[in-house]
């Protein structure tokens, strides 16, 4: 039996509710953290700037959903997309700086002068431009997902091998961002961010702004990947990952349909990347480490494979016990954090949306096709 | 007296949080931790930012365990301003960007008073625009690359003067060898680049040749080091006295020396002088083939006196284990903490603008003899030890620096920072203050 | 007044010739806490004839000499303490003694003066070994020495090492008009000796503008020469490294190849697999180190074993635990194995603590033999040694036994060896516990080279999976082949771009590589496999 049965497209009214709930609790916090300190409805800037944390977060886990869930594809290095575009807001934000730095120099970030160089590379340039940075947050992990993927499900690679080589891939760009030579700041990476678009990025109403604007567009992606998965195509995309061989021998063409949500996984991973940069503060290769990538996987296993809302809902719940119990059960958590994946796969292999599909209905009622046994393997 | 066993009444209180519901976050951060009794009054709450779990563990937890300790001796002398100090422990996991997320945590939900926290220089990096946002105190305990002065955070470790300058000293000098050729070898991050940027531009100032000089970095982790030690041998064959200046970061040090053994390098023929070996390194490795091999630290547990032998049975007594060694940035941690309560003390108050102004000038015994003072720079005046590693895995002091050297924030042997300092004592009160043209450049404080 | 006499001696900034000063002076300089009189006390000593002087210097390297405050020496041996001076045993310990320190600049002093007095000694071994240390110190001020040692040598061995220290020795002094010949003459000699010392001694003197010129161009072309050799056997040496770091990716590797292969499980905990073999290599080193402290050197032989029956055990309790409730799941299996990696991690940091510990390397495993122009590291020879039984080994269980004949069935086809009648269930926990089991060999090869600490394993997990892919899942062939190209080709390019770029360069590489032949170098072939 797939456990994953085809209820992604069927969801519609679940995704809206959960797109409106995001933006409503985005949009509540951040007028709560407007409201002053006495207030007892006041949110502080560190409740905030968690909530902006995991809402970016979310989209990367949606984006994993998104070729995971639908298209079958295993991803361990979606983080790399993520980072990618948390990159290219960095450096944005890391000019922003101007002549604010420990140096005082208006056009070399400040690791740039102390590694001795003389003048920016020149893949910074226009990165003073905010449009020229909001276009890199997509174009870039676009640009990376196309030339890989184009390769990849060119030549039919797929399986544990794709896993593994997209590990390698977000493990390459790690060695290579570590590297001071490279012009991206080295194991420290980009941080001290002062402003953006001329706002105080540590000024409330800032944080405010931000934190509904990553609500909006962690929404609006929702909202867009149903409308995906949905349409015609996402049905051949499902058709792809239950059976790809007899879609191909159906006259399709496996590998455009793959790469096509590929590409737009990585754009989306790439868009919460860049929230994630402006809300977090600092952006260093760290964010490319594989583990990081194996956890947005086990986000979206925990709150169910293949439904979109789950995603959401999983990176937020995992994120959030990560914080609390970091801080109460500090020398212990990661125990939790180990069974809690064990748990999911072992027991709740629909993660939580499949738990509350099965309170609300009969299990009887719910119909999985079967696919081959040959598919399971890949699946 | 106060009671104090606040990591297992926080245990046991994370059991029942458990058990309750994970619902409205804003709430829940508002339920402080389950206090001790405290019969002195308002606990004052310590941060301590050290990761407990993932790669940086390994040289974290220490710290972690000696500030507690040193909590509980304050309390039992009866606190601060006879308040008693309760200690807030977070693992931020050796991540960076959670150690951003753990310090705001730290300073505005659990409203630390002090933070005593990070190791490598990212993380300091990471949390150092929270400290200044949200105006908290950090005491950072180990050797860094300098370059940095910023109001929020006091650097007990050493900067670069303190530590690889006297080090390059040592190793040229007739004792340490004479040596005119030098493989400055580290990992490949901001550490190493700094320092070997400013000891290559002292190098060359002391008359040391381009073509005497070589540069590797390796990743973090490296675990082969068979090429590079073969280079390292190579570079040594050109017939002058040469040594290797090590800024490997911690973990890959263990192959490091293993291969420099198995392929017979010995000290007498290749000093390596390393910035990041210490006693805790030295615990996981069989010291036989190393002995010779060179450090530079501020304090070394071997070093004889009262003040150090009675920190150690301490130490020894409150982790009851008899063989737990000691470091530098541990000692880093004892000054800093014993010159917040002095600052605390003198302040009256806990407030954060007070207390970093009081800060200032305020002395401290060293475990090792001299007094550490904190200069307006932020940073101590250090005495700088080279020290041999011997079988016992141990270090003997071969050379010391005839006075106390006060830490500078901004290298003189970087053209870009030759004429900057840091003074946050008034009127200057600024981090970055140009001597040449008399301005801030821009860390100033409002 | 004596102790005047040193000082202008060192002053002087003369060696000192025996009786400058009696030589009383030269033991109580040994107590001195100032480097200078050190050295001048042990040249003194050196050539003193004093029939203490061996002990005492012996004593000194091996720092059982302590100083009392009055100046007295003592040699403390365990519980006994004998007047250095004397040789006389004392029967009470004086208050206040302290070890006599060493610096390097001592101990090089140290070592030359012991071979200096070892070129006398009866056993021609030993003349040799001293005659090695005294070519490898190179002393200027040792040619006397060596002349008095030339002139009633008998043993040609000895005889051809001392002319060659003597020419070492001749070179490292300040070039001076009259000593062309002489200076030629040892800069042909070195030449013939060839290796990276001679190289050094000749390279300072190629660069010497005080040379005369014929010496300087013979100089320069012996460089060149020596030069071109030392290339050539850079080459060799590269190539041992690469093997050496292959057969360390291959041994991490080969189990996860089982699982994998047979499986198709990612067994993400692989990496903590070896971790607890190499923690287990530790236990049964302080566990023999307690009790049969005969032993010791043998410890890590022991370790083999228990290793692999403990690791392959765990292996087996983690298949029947967690895995075969995810049979056809493969990619969740890897999931869950994260979650027990991590586990595994936390335990192992509680119970042991987070730091390094110490596994120690018996000494027959440390140092290396010279072949030729390269050295062979013991320890790395031993794990490239220990990666071939390990193969050969479990080729010949894959391909001679029931086990492996069922393994191979079920790895070609599942279903129809279960119609065959294998119990596959079986089949697959032995081979998880297999799998396991290597990478507990593996971790104890792992302990000799690398840190031993709870996050070994993390730095493993990656490149395992690489080899096994890149290899082709399922092939033990391909897993070797793998390993050794990925081995070979990381140290041909490191000493080229660096390491780090080195390693970017591989993983660059075998991405592509996988995009041109989806199923790695060797692709298994057979109907179950085919998905």
């Amino acid at each position: 039996m797939n456990p994953f049965s085809v209820h992604g497209p069927r969801n519609l009214r679940g995704v809206i509710w959960m797109a409106v709930a995001v933006v409503v609790v985005a949009g509540g916090l951040a007028m709560a953290s407007l409201l002053p300190e006495g207030s007892p409805f006041h949110a502080s800037a560190f409740v905030v700037s968690l909530a902006g944390k995991y809402l970016a977060y979310a989209m990367l886990a949606l984006s994993v959903d998104l070729v995971w869930g639908f298209a079958g594809i295993l991803t361990l290095g979606h983080a790399a997309f993520f980072a990618l575009g948390g990159y290219a807001m960095g450096m944005y934000l890391m000019r922003e700086i101007g002549a604010r730095g420990v140096y005082g120099n208006a056009s070399l970030p400040d690791f740039m002068i102390f590694l001795s160089w003389k003048s920016l590379p020149w893949y910074w340039w226009g990165s003073e431009h905010f449009a020229w940075a909001a276009l890199l947050v997509v174009a870039v992990p676009g640009l990376l997902a196309g030339v890989f993927g184009w390769l990849a499900f060119r030549s039919r690679v797929s399986g544990v091998y794709l896993s593994i080589i997209t590990q390698a891939l977000t493990y390459a760009l790690m060695l290579a961002f570590f590297q001071n030579g490279l012009g991206f700041g080295g194991n420290n990476g980009l941080t001290d961010f002062k402003d953006i678009l001329g706002a105080d990025l540590h000024a409330p109403l800032t944080r405010a702004v931000l934190l509904v604007v990553t609500g909006v567009l962690l929404a609006a992606s929702l909202l867009a990947a149903r409308f995906v998965v949905a349409s015609r195509f996402g049905h051949l995309l499902v058709a792809v990952r239950d059976a790809e061989n007899r879609t191909r021998f159906l006259g399709y063409r496996p590998d455009q349909v793959k790469l096509l949500v590929w590409v737009f996984s990585a754009m989306v991973a790439g868009l919460g990347g860049a929230l994630y940069v402006t809300q977090v503060g600092i952006i260093n290769p760290g964010e490319f480490a594989p583990a990081n990538s194996i956890e947005s996987v086990i986000w979206v296993a925990v709150g169910g494979r293949g439904t979109l809302c789950g995603a959401v809902l999983g990176a937020i719940l995992v994120n959030l016990g990560k914080t609390l119990f970091t801080a109460w059960l500090p020398e212990f958590w990661l125990y939790g954090l180990g069974f809690l994946f064990i748990g999911t796969t072992l027991f709740l292999p629909q993660g939580i949306m499949g738990l509350l599909r099965h309170v609300r209905k009969p299990p009887a009622e719910e119909v999985t096709p079967e696919v081959s046994d040959t598919q399971g393997g890949e699946a | 007296m106060p009671v104090n066993l606040p990591p297992l009444s926080r245990r046991a209180f994370g059991r029942l949080a458990l058990a309750a519901s994970a619902a409205a976050v804003g709430g829940m951060w508002r339920t402080a931790p389950a206090r001790a009794a405290a019969p002195t009054g308002e606990p004052i709450r310590v941060g301590i930012l050290h990761s407990l779990s993932g790669t940086m563990a390994i040289s974290e937890t220490t710290l972690k365990d000696v500030m507690l300790m040193l909590i509980a001796e304050q309390n039992r002398r009866g606190g601060v301003l006879g308040r008693p100090l309760e200690p807030v422990v977070v693992d931020p996991a050796s991540n960076w960007p959670l150690f951003a997320e753990k310090a705001r945590q730290l300073l505005s939900v659990d409203r630390a008073a002090a933070v005593f926290g990070c190791w490598t220089s990212v993380s300091r990096k990471s949390v150092l625009p929270v400290f200044e946002e949200l105006n908290g105190i950090l005491f950072y305990p180990v050797q860094y690359e300098g370059q940095e002065c910023s109001r929020n955070i006091f650097y007990t470790g050493a900067a670069p003067n303190q530590q690889a300058i006297p080090a390059v000293d040592y190793l040229l000098s007739e004792d340490g060898g004479g040596a005119k050729r030098f493989a400055l070898i580290g990992t490949d991050y901001v550490y190493p680049r700094t320092t070997n940027q400013i000891l290559v531009n002292y190098l060359k100032a002391k008359g040391i040749a381009d073509a005497d000089i070589m540069v590797n970095y390796t990743p973090f982790g490296q675990s082969d080091w068979q090429t590079i030690v073969s280079q390292i041998k190579a570079f040594g064959s050109a017939g002058k006295k040469t040594a290797v200046v090590s800024t490997i970061n911690g973990d890959a040090n263990v192959p490091f020396y293993k291969e420099l053994g198995n392929q017979g390098i010995s000290a007498t023929d290749i000093p390596v002088m390393a910035f990041s070996v210490g006693e805790e390194e030295l615990a996981g490795m069989d010291t036989a083939p190393l002995v010779g091999q060179l450090a530079a630290w501020n304090y070394f547990e071997s070093i004889d006196t009262p003040a150090n032998t009675s920190f150690i049975k301490q130490w020894h007594d409150y982790t009851k284990n008899p063989k737990r060694t000691t470091n530098d940035p541990m000692e880093a941690h004892y000054i800093g903490f014993n010159m917040w309560v002095q600052a605390v003390t003198k302040a009256g108050t806990t407030d954060h603008d007070k207390v970093i102004d009081a800060m200032i000038g305020i002395r401290q015994p060293n475990l090792t003899g001299g007094v550490a003072e904190m200069l307006p720079d932020h940073h101590l005046t250090k005495p700088v030890y080279i020290g041999e590693i011997q079988e016992d895995g141990q270090f003997s002091v071969v050379w010391k620096t005839p006075s106390l050297v006060p830490g500078q924030a901004w290298s003189p042997w970087v053209p870009e920072t030759r004429d900057l300092i840091g003074d946050w004592s008034k009127p200057i009160a600024c981090g970055n203050y140009n001597t040449a043209t008399k301005t801030c450049l821009g860390h100033r404080h409002a | 007044m004596r102790s005047a006499c040193l000082v202008v001696a060192l002053w002087l900034g003369a060696v000192l010739l025996p009786g400058a000063c009696a030589y009383a002076d030269a033991f109580s300089g040994l107590g001195s806490a100032r480097p200078d009189e050190m050295l001048g006390a042990i040249s003194t000593l050196a050539v003193s004839g004093d029939p203490q002087a061996g002990t005492v210097l012996r004593a000194l390297g091996e720092r059982h000499l302590f100083a009392a405050p009055d100046g007295g020496l003592y040699i403390r041996q365990g519980e006994t303490c004998v007047d250095a001076r004397t040789g006389q045993p004392v029967a009470t310990v004086p208050d206040g003694l302290k070890p006599v320190r060493l610096n390097n600049r001592i101990r090089t002093a140290l070592a030359g003066a012991q071979a200096s007095m070892a070129l006398l000694a009866p056993q021609a071994e030993t003349r040799l070994k001293a005659a090695d240390a005294l070519y490898a110190r190179h002393d200027p001020a040792m040619v006397p020495t060596l002349e008095h040692a030339l002139s009633v040598e008998k043993d040609a061995a000895v005889r051809t090492r001392l002319m060659q220290a003597r020419a070492a020795t001749i070179l490292a002094q300040p070039a001076q008009q009259d000593t062309q010949d002489q200076r030629l003459e040892a800069v042909r000699s070195l030449a013939a000796v060839g290796g990276l010392e001679a190289r050094g001694i000749l390279a300072g003197v190629a660069q010497s503008d005080a040379e005369a010129p014929q010496v300087r161009h013979a100089a320069q072309a012996a460089v060149s020469s020596m030069d071109w050799h030392l290339r050539a056997w850079s080459v060799a040496q590269n190539a041992f490294y690469g093997l050496s770091y292959g057969s360390v990716l291959l041994l991490a590797a080969t189990g996860l190849a089982i699982t994998f292969g047979v499986m198709g499980v990612i067994n993400m905990a692989h990496g903590e697999m070896m971790m607890i073999g190499a923690y287990v290599t530790w236990m049964v080193q302080q566990a023999i180190r307690v009790s049969v402290p005969a032993l010791e050197p043998v410890a890590i032989l022991v370790a083999i074993p228990v290793a692999f029956v403990v690791c392959g055990g765990m292996g087996v309790l983690i298949e029947r635990g967690l895995i075969r409730f995810l049979y056809g799941r493969p990619l969740e299996t890897l999931l869950a194995t994260w979650g027990l990696s991590l586990i595994l991690q936390q335990a192992v940091r509680s119970i042991f603590g987070p730091t390094n510990i110490a596994v120690q390397t018996p000494a027959w495993l440390s140092g290396s033999v010279a072949v030729g122009g390269m050295d062979i590291t013991l320890n790395r020879l031993a794990i490239l040694v220990f990666a071939a039984l390990v193969l050969g080994g479990l080729m010949l269980v894959l391909r001679r036994t029931p086990l492996g004949l069922q393994m191979r069935a079920v790895t070609q086809n599942r279903r129809m060896a279960a119609l065959m009648g294998i119990r596959t269930p079986r089949v697959d926990a032995l081979a998880f516990g297999l799998g396991a089991g290597l990478a507990g060999l593996a971790g104890v090869a792992v302990s000799q080279i690398d840190n031993v600490s709870p996050n070994l394993g993390q730095s493993y997990i990656i490149d395992s999976f690489m080899v096994v892919v890149f290899g082709g899942v399922g092939n033990l062939w391909g897993t070797l082949a793998a390993a050794m190209a990925l081995g070979m080709g990381g140290k041909v390019l490191e000493p080229a771009i660096g390491a780090v770029s080195a390693k970017i360069a591989i993983l660059v590489l075998v991405i592509l590589y996988i995009q041109r032949h989806p199923r790695g170098m060797f692709p298994v072939r057979g109907r179950g496999v085919e998905s």
